[in-house]
């Protein structure tokens, strides 16, 4: 079966010079780009875990009674929020990149500990995070003192109130805006190509670089996955934004 | 502004009740407005204390074991300003202008056919302000850097197309998506009343469109218009990355060319940033001011 | 009541002595005193901005004070080293906005208090729920979410809820404010019953018909201070103050 798929694109690719499918009937391109795909795929997951995290902490210490806490994340939105991001992969990978401390396996190469990917995955996450706080902040505005009185007066403790009632609403209304920018975020992997991280767009170039032939099956096969990427967040986050509407409010 | 509720002595409102307050964000998403109004509230003297850091960053970083000085970095700088600027950053300039013009046309069209009564062209023009909205910029630029000719021929005439203007191409798909959902957008704020009048007046569709509902709109769309022009202005020089003569290319080769002096880093980028910052500054400020100007009830 | 060794049924289960409370420069009680007996039904009554909520929400801890005592059930409510949990158990509030979790059902939102503060067990909590939205005319509507119910039974579903965590004294801040006048005669039903059974309750109230039906005693407050407080008849018949008689002539 495979092999007569990879027989067909071969044969494709004598027909029309072009269209050279390398990748799916040659293994070591095969594994580029799913290496690359994976990379694409884990480098979303992390940040978009670590992105969240960044949000509630950052949502958390904008709430804060020192007014120095509030300034520090307020700030870090602000640069955050609107410099585009890969000059913050830049900026974080060669210039912060420096002054990292390195390590030598073997005695004379020097490896810093945090590698292009290490950096990429911070500086997204720390992007992405940026607006994660600002959202869930929204979110926590929106539920009203009161709901939280009524808890406060059933007994619940502060850490109760919060898990129990004002983050589960605070999350509710946060999914659309959470929506958009996780998938931006995924988009915004891409970038992470100007510090050589391997991947689905840098393994692409390196492909159609060996190959000018499968430039165009290359390309067709890049735009697909990224929108299928994209679609799968923006209909994962659909379904839960579903499951967790509250009967009764809003349409 | 409401004022903080003390509970007993302010009357509470007595139908709204507070289930949830509705979702407001502090600031809004650069791809809104956001983007200009940061750049409009930063102290207009910030770009020029980078560059006074910058001045001041390698003296004490890379002062150590070099005999290249500060000073001579400055020169150097000097001498390359009217060509970095003459040169890069008049190309980033007509960039963004010409994408700009090209992607407004067509996300104009692509707008205009999101609200059609017809149901295919409708579906259609969604599906494409989706896609391109929906596509990271880097692949929409390589795609078309390198799927179009570098050049055509028409009978006996070469034309050749430079890079830049395939550059134009690629980030005119994402500016058109966009403008597209501005102009929907816009379109959807008037109420349906406004057609329902206008339909009643017996105005055909086409007529209410330009003849009301537009130059109500029109206002609407002019500062996110013009805060994606800031942006885009912003996020050109992400196409030297697929070696197109911008400013930012420039600036790497002049530093190539002055020797690589690790000394030349700062002054270099920082005066990048600087020209940038001088020129979309005023734009967003204008963003801004038009924004409050035109906010008006509809 | 291990740590209220003092306190015998009676005497005042709630007593207020001399409490102060402003919000910064704004003082919102000046001296407010008054006693409830177990048992006993009270109403506070009076124009909007007398510290009428205020006095009832520093009882239950949600104000504090800034002078003179509360003590429920003997106990010290604005003592640092309050256990403000044990507070909570024995003073239910039910509020004008009701204020249920919009994303629990009605069962749910009655369960969660004392699956969660008090952590009792499941099987015996879900039978109380249930039990009190029967007392409170809500049977069948345990899985309908708060959005899905009218004020009143919103309301009612408050009620039960504070009544999950079997209270001694109920405190009832104008819960009828928020309601269409329909709705309004079942929370009232309610808590008439409830009055019935025993229950202490404070009340604040706009509803001078139902005070005047159901209380023991009704406290007319005025910026800040009592003004007068006697048995229904005698308040409402026979008020002294002018204030009392103003407010009175307006509303009746």
């Amino acid at each position: 079966m495979i092999e007569a798929v990879r027989e067909f694109f071969r044969e494709m690719a004598a027909d029309y010079p072009t269209w050279n499918f390398v990748f799916f009937y040659e293994q070591t391109q095969w594994e580029k780009v799913v290496s690359g795909l994976w990379m694409t795929v884990q480098l979303s997951v992390i940040c978009v875990i670590l992105s969240l995290v960044i949000g509630v902490i950052g949502a958390g210490m904008q709430g804060a009674r020192s007014p120095v806490v509030r300034a520090v994340v307020s700030g870090y939105i602000q640069f955050f929020r609107n410099t585009p991001p890969f000059v913050q992969l830049l900026f974080f990978y060669f210039a912060l990149g420096q002054f990292t401390p390195t390590y030598s396996p073997d005695g004379w190469l020097e490896i810093p500990i945090i590698s292009n990917v290490g950096w990429a995955i911070i500086s997204l996450s720390f992007f992405a995070g940026a607006f994660n706080v600002e959202i869930f902040r929204a979110g926590v505005e929106a539920v009203p003192k009161s709901t939280q009185e009524a808890a406060e007066a059933l007994g619940y403790t502060r850490l109760q109130i919060f898990g129990y009632v004002v983050m589960p609403l605070a999350l509710r209304v946060s999914i659309p805006a959470l929506n958009n920018n996780l998938v931006n975020l995924v988009k915004t992997t891409t970038q992470a190509f100007v510090i050589a991280v391997p991947e689905l767009l840098y393994e692409s170039v390196t492909i159609w670089n060996d190959f000018p032939s499968a430039q165009n099956p290359m390309m067709t096969v890049l735009f697909f996955a990224y929108l299928g990427l994209v679609g799968i967040v923006v209909m994962s986050m659909n379904k839960w934004e579903r499951t967790m509407r509250i009967p009764g409010y809003g349409g | 502004m409401k004022s903080k509720h003390i509970p007993g002595i302010h009357q509470q409102n007595q139908t709204d009740l507070p289930v949830l307050h509705s979702f407001k964000r502090r600031y809004r998403s650069p791809s809104e407005i956001g983007f200009s109004e940061w750049l409009a509230g930063l102290p207009a003297w910030v770009p020029f204390l980078v560059l006074l850091a910058a001045a001041a960053w390698p003296m004490t970083a890379l002062a150590q074991g070099s005999n290249y000085t500060t000073g001579q970095a400055f020169e150097a700088l000097l001498r390359w300003i009217p060509f970095l600027v003459g040169s890069g950053f008049f190309l980033t300039i007509v960039i963004s202008f010409l994408t700009m013009l090209v992607g407004t046309v067509l996300g104009v069209f692509l707008g205009l056919g999101q609200i059609s009564q017809n149901r295919f062209i409708a579906k259609f023009c969604w599906l494409v302000t989706q896609t391109f909205r929906n596509s990271p910029w880097l692949v929409l630029l390589f795609i078309v850097m390198l799927s179009f000719p570098f050049e055509i021929t028409i009978g006996d005439t070469i034309i050749p197309i430079p890079d830049w203007i395939k550059a134009v191409i690629g980030l005119a798909l994402p500016i058109m998506a966009n403008i597209s959902e501005i102009v929907r957008g816009a379109i959807n704020s008037v109420p349906t009343a406004q057609w329902e009048a206008s339909e009643s007046l017996a105005f055909t569709r086409f007529q209410t469109l330009f003849q009301i509902i537009l130059p109500q709109c029109i206002k609407r769309m002019i500062p996110p218009w013009m805060n994606w022009y800031a942006i885009l202005t912003m996020a050109t020089p992400i196409v030297s990355i697929l070696g197109v003569e911008e400013v930012l290319n420039l600036t790497r080769q002049a530093i190539e060319a002055e020797d690589n002096h690790p000394e030349l880093l700062v002054p270099f980028y920082s005066f990048v940033l600087v020209i940038f910052f001088i020129y979309c500054y005023p734009i967003a400020r204008l963003t801004v001011r038009l924004e409050r100007r035109f906010a008006v009830k509809l | 009541m291990s740590n209220t060794p003092t306190w015998t049924p009676d005497q005042p289960i709630i007593s207020l002595k001399d409490v102060r409370k402003s919000f910064g420069d704004l003082e919102v009680l000046k001296g407010v005193s008054l006693d409830v007996m177990k048992g006993e039904v009270i109403c506070i009554i009076g124009p909007s901005g007398s510290g009428k909520s205020t006095l009832i929400r520093c009882v239950n801890a949600l104000n504090d004070i800034q002078a003179g005592s509360i003590t429920v059930e003997g106990q010290e409510v604005h003592d640092p080293d309050l256990d403000k949990l044990e507070l909570r158990k024995k003073v239910g509030m039910v509020f004008q906005q009701y204020n249920l979790f919009p994303h629990k059902t009605a069962l749910e939102n009655v369960m969660m208090a004392p699956l969660k503060v008090l952590k009792q067990g499941k099987a015996d909590v879900e039978e109380r729920a249930m039990k009190l939205l029967a007392k409170v005319r809500l049977q069948g509507k345990e899985n309908s979410y708060p959005g899905e119910l009218s004020g009143g039974q919103q309301q009612r579903v408050a009620i039960a809820r504070s009544l999950a965590m079997n209270p001694d004294v109920m405190l009832f801040d104008e819960v009828t404010a928020a309601l269409d006048p329909e709705t309004v005669k079942e929370v009232l039903l309610t808590i008439k019953e409830l009055a019935a059974e025993g229950m202490t309750c404070i009340l604040v109230t706009h509803e001078m018909g139902f005070a005047r039906e159901v209380a023991d005693h009704i406290y007319f407050t005025d910026r800040g201070v009592i003004v007068e407080h006697g048995p229904p008849d005698t308040f409402f018949d026979a008020a002294q103050d002018p204030r009392t008689k103003e407010f009175l002539s307006q509303i009746l």
